[in-house]
């Protein structure tokens, strides 16, 4: 029977020594800080430049999403769903629209689903394009590689804001599909973009991969176990960086996945090497992806006619419904009873889940290494704190 | 060889250093505000309310209906509904807002104010350029400094525009066959009648 | 994945567990089954060491808070109506305690089944708000359950590190209650939300403080 790894024992914040360690430091890292992703503060106790103890502290950019969501209807909580993982808003409007589906039975129109999976896809690849620049730039490459992933990231986000009205807050997703069709031109010009992604990612590898300075700082560093992914509630290219072979497109089989044809990468070391390559492959199947489904957009109507767009009252009961977030499984729970509010409205971050192991990873090691495990981990403040 | 990682890296960053002098796809950068990127038709900055016509109050498409105050997720529409009524574009009376507000600093731009409008009274805008000094007035937008003409309208979302006049004009036409099939019924009516009246009906005959 | 299969197999595992089948009468065909606080650490193994069952990932911890309410119901009782026995109608009240619940999601990385909803109710809500913690079985129960503690209140008992989440360490009370009242004592802006300021006014007394415009709601 196999027992969970647990962390060591409550933290307190008197300056305390250990025989033979005498001279302990403890520093706080943020919340104002250049590469901790957003407001984000870790405690940490270090002997020299050794980490001996690391506790983050959380809530600096705590809204009461959930509580908000309780005296707003359901349509409502969709815009502020956009600014909870702030540079993914459409995957967030899609992981509601999912859990409002599932709560009230709706259904989605053919078109509406390839809608869905061409915008998230391209929501996939920009999050991972701003992700790998600003690990590098964490790690001290000073913009260059940043401003190169963000040239490829501002084409997608043209392409949104020729569809949703926004770059970044679309409030794009309805229950029962979409919100805009798509106006001329667009699947064109969507075509080009992802047409020319793969050169930007070979690009991208030449520049990066064999990297001497990368591979030192990256290789072994922050290494999760796969029983400890598995066990802390890991998921998204983090957990499959450590061979847990879990996408929730493949095993939930929902939206209309089941069509396409992609893989989906795994790592076998579980440092933030492999979760910086994984990520770099998942652009490439997402691409692939992308190309499959502008191939065979149907015409059609794209939301369920039956649904209003006010006065949605859903039968009380509960649904949990999530999806495969670029952080992760990003999942809602709704309590509904009736009226027109929900009960309880629960985002389930996998930003906040994933930071659960963010001592175990960095333990043992130097600061810079804290730094780009960090980084790796893929954070949101918006998601973490809600 | 050590060190051929970083080479190929810097030949990489060379080709694009090199590649800007020669390729527009290399060099984004937009010297803004000199150069501007071209609006893109879909944006949306913050909502404004349209009126037909000349006149903003006159041709104002809004009749207090009160339906995007209550959607708004975070409120910021403030709408006291008026006592008297006005003729609006059709010439039918309605009620109009006697005061409409938008707190811009609490506006998320989120678009549900215009899905709900059940009278194309109130779309997007795409001016970005709002900066005041004045950080409570300044941002709380009255029903004057939010009306603007639907030839604006027209100007900054053409497509989107089209749609909505060709609709109304659909709806203005019904109006107007169904008013004239009402005056037409009602002149019949009153021609039976005065056709009617010279001749008295015998008593006790059944009409 | 079977609902009754689960749960017999789990009451054949562990003696003296009480567990009950929740329907959830939405379409999402999600039911629950809630277990009492005593065996629950005994279910939870079970539930992820069981080998037909595995279910090793934890994947959502919530809390909801269901305020005591009163339920008011027509009762038919037989009473004496100038001497005669009739039936007649009485309006019987009853007050349903109010509880805490925590739900857990579980799904199952090896066997890619799931969800399988865990649900687990307090006593009430006032002292009795002791539960034990599922982070010995599921290690990523730790920052979840230390999110319910600080939002609503409930005591992790078996918690490594049980500790306030997202609010300061000296926040007081439970914000994601339903009876929670936000503190008006923070420092506002005038805006076209005239409650804001309107309480604020209120507790100040107003003596020497803004006088609101018009615009802004005064």
């Amino acid at each position: 029977m196999s027992t969970a790894i647990v962390p060591t024992a409550h933290f307190d914040l008197e300056p305390m020594s250990e025989p033979g360690k005498e001279q302990l430091l403890e520093l706080a890292m943020g919340p104002q800080h250049p590469s901790t992703h957003g407001v984000f503060r870790m405690n940490v106790v270090l002997y020299g430049e050794q980490v001996v103890r690391l506790k983050p502290v959380f809530g600096y950019l705590h809204r009461n999403h959930e509580k908000i969501a309780e005296s707003e209807t359901y349509l409502g909580s969709m815009p502020y769903t956009d600014r909870l993982d702030y540079m993914c808003s459409i995957t967030n409007n899609w992981a509601y629209a999912l859990a409002v589906e599932k709560l009230a039975g709706i259904e989605v129109p053919e078109r509406a689903e390839y809608l869905r999976v061409i915008t998230g896809e391209l929501t996939r690849l920009q999050n991972h394009a701003c992700l790998i620049g600003f690990l590098m730039q964490d790690m001290g490459s000073s913009g260059t590689p940043l401003m190169y992933a963000f040239r490829e990231r501002e084409k997608i986000l043209d392409l949104f804001e020729s569809l949703t009205g926004a770059r970044m807050m679309c409030n794009y997703m309805r229950f029962g599909g979409c919100r805009a069709d798509l106006p001329a031109g667009w699947l064109d010009q969507a075509r080009k973009v992802v047409a020319d992604f793969p050169r930007f990612l070979d690009e991208y590898e030449q520049l990066l991969v064999s990297n001497e300075i990368l591979m030192d700082r990256t290789q072994e560093v922050g290494v999760l176990s796969r029983e400890l992914a598995v066990s802390a509630g890991i998921s998204g290219p983090m957990a499959r960086a450590s061979g847990v072979d879990y996408d929730i497109r493949k095993v939930d089989h929902y939206s209309i996945y089941d069509r396409f044809t992609f893989r989906v990468p795994l790592g076998s070391h579980g440092d933030v090497y492999d979760r910086f390559m994984v990520r770099l492959l998942e652009m490439r199947e997402s691409v692939s992806i992308l190309e499959q489904a502008m191939r065979d957009i149907p015409a059609g109507p794209i939301v369920d006619p039956r649904m209003k767009v006010r006065g949605f009252r859903p039968k009380p009961g509960e649904a949990y419904g999530r999806i495969e977030s670029p952080k992760g499984e990003l999942g809602f729970y709704l309590v509904s009873d009736g009226s027109p509010n929900p009960y309880r409205y629960r985002v389930r971050p996998p930003s906040l889940i994933n930071l659960t192991v963010l001592e175990d990873l960095c333990v043992g090691r130097n600061v810079g290494d804290i730094v780009a495990i960090l980084g790796s981990i893929d954070i949101v403040l918006g998601e973490v704190d809600r | 060889m050590v060190g051929e990682g970083i080479l190929k890296g810097m030949a990489e960053t060379a080709r694009n250093f090199f590649g800007s002098y020669v390729s527009k796809d290399r060099l984004t950068t937009v010297q803004y505000p000199e150069q501007r990127d071209a609006q893109i038709e879909a944006a949306r900055s913050f909502p404004f309310l349209v009126y037909d016509g000349a006149d903003w109050h006159d041709g104002m498409r809004c009749v207090a209906c009160q339906i995007c105050e209550k959607e708004c997720p975070p409120k910021c529409i403030f709408i006291e509904k008026s006592k008297d009524k006005k003729p609006d574009a059709n010439g039918k009376p309605q009620f109009y807002p006697a005061t409409f507000n938008i707190d811009i600093s609490v506006c998320m731009s989120c678009q549900i104010c215009v899905e709900v409008c059940p009278f194309d009274a109130i779309m997007m805008d795409v001016d970005t350029d709002l900066s005041t000094d004045d950080r409570f007035g300044g941002l709380l937008l009255d029903k004057q400094r939010l009306s603007k003409s639907n030839e604006y309208y027209n100007a900054i979302h053409p497509t989107e525009a089209a749609a909505v006049d060709a609709r109304l004009a659909v709806e203005r036409a019904r109006q107007e066959a169904k008013a004239k099939a009402a005056a037409e019924a009602k002149a019949a009516a009153d021609a039976k009648l005065t056709a009617a009246t010279p001749a008295q009906p015998a008593s006790g005959e059944p009409r | 994945m079977n609902l009754e299969a689960i749960k017999s197999e789990v009451e054949a595992n562990v003696p003296g567990c009480r567990l009950e089948m929740v329907a959830n009468p939405s379409p999402s065909d999600q039911h629950s089954l809630r277990s009492d606080a005593e065996h629950a650490v005994a279910v939870a193994i079970v539930l992820r060491d069981a080998a037909n069952l595995r279910f090793d990932f934890c994947s959502n911890v919530t809390g909801i808070d269901w305020p005591s309410r009163e339920v008011s119901e027509k009762v038919k009782v037989k009473k004496l109506v100038d001497g005669v026995e009739q039936e007649a109608d009485e309006i019987r009240k009853t007050v349903v305690p109010g509880c805490l619940e925590v739900v857990y999601h579980l799904f199952s990385v090896e066997k890619k089944h799931g969800p399988l909803v865990l649900r687990m109710r307090t006593q009430d809500r006032d002292a009795g708000v002791h539960l034990p913690s599922l982070t010995p079985v599921w290690r990523s129960a730790e920052l979840q359950e230390r999110e319910v503690f600080d939002l609503f209140g409930v005591v992790f008992d078996g918690h490594p590190d049980l500790r306030r989440l997202l609010m300061w360490p000296g926040f007081v009370d439970h914000p994601m209650r339903r009876d929670y009242v936000d503190p008006d004592d923070y420092e506002y802006e005038p805006t076209a939300h005239d409650e804001v300021p309107r309480r604020a006014q209120q507790h100040r007394g107003d003596a020497g403080g803004k006088q609101l415009s018009e615009a802004e709601g005064g």
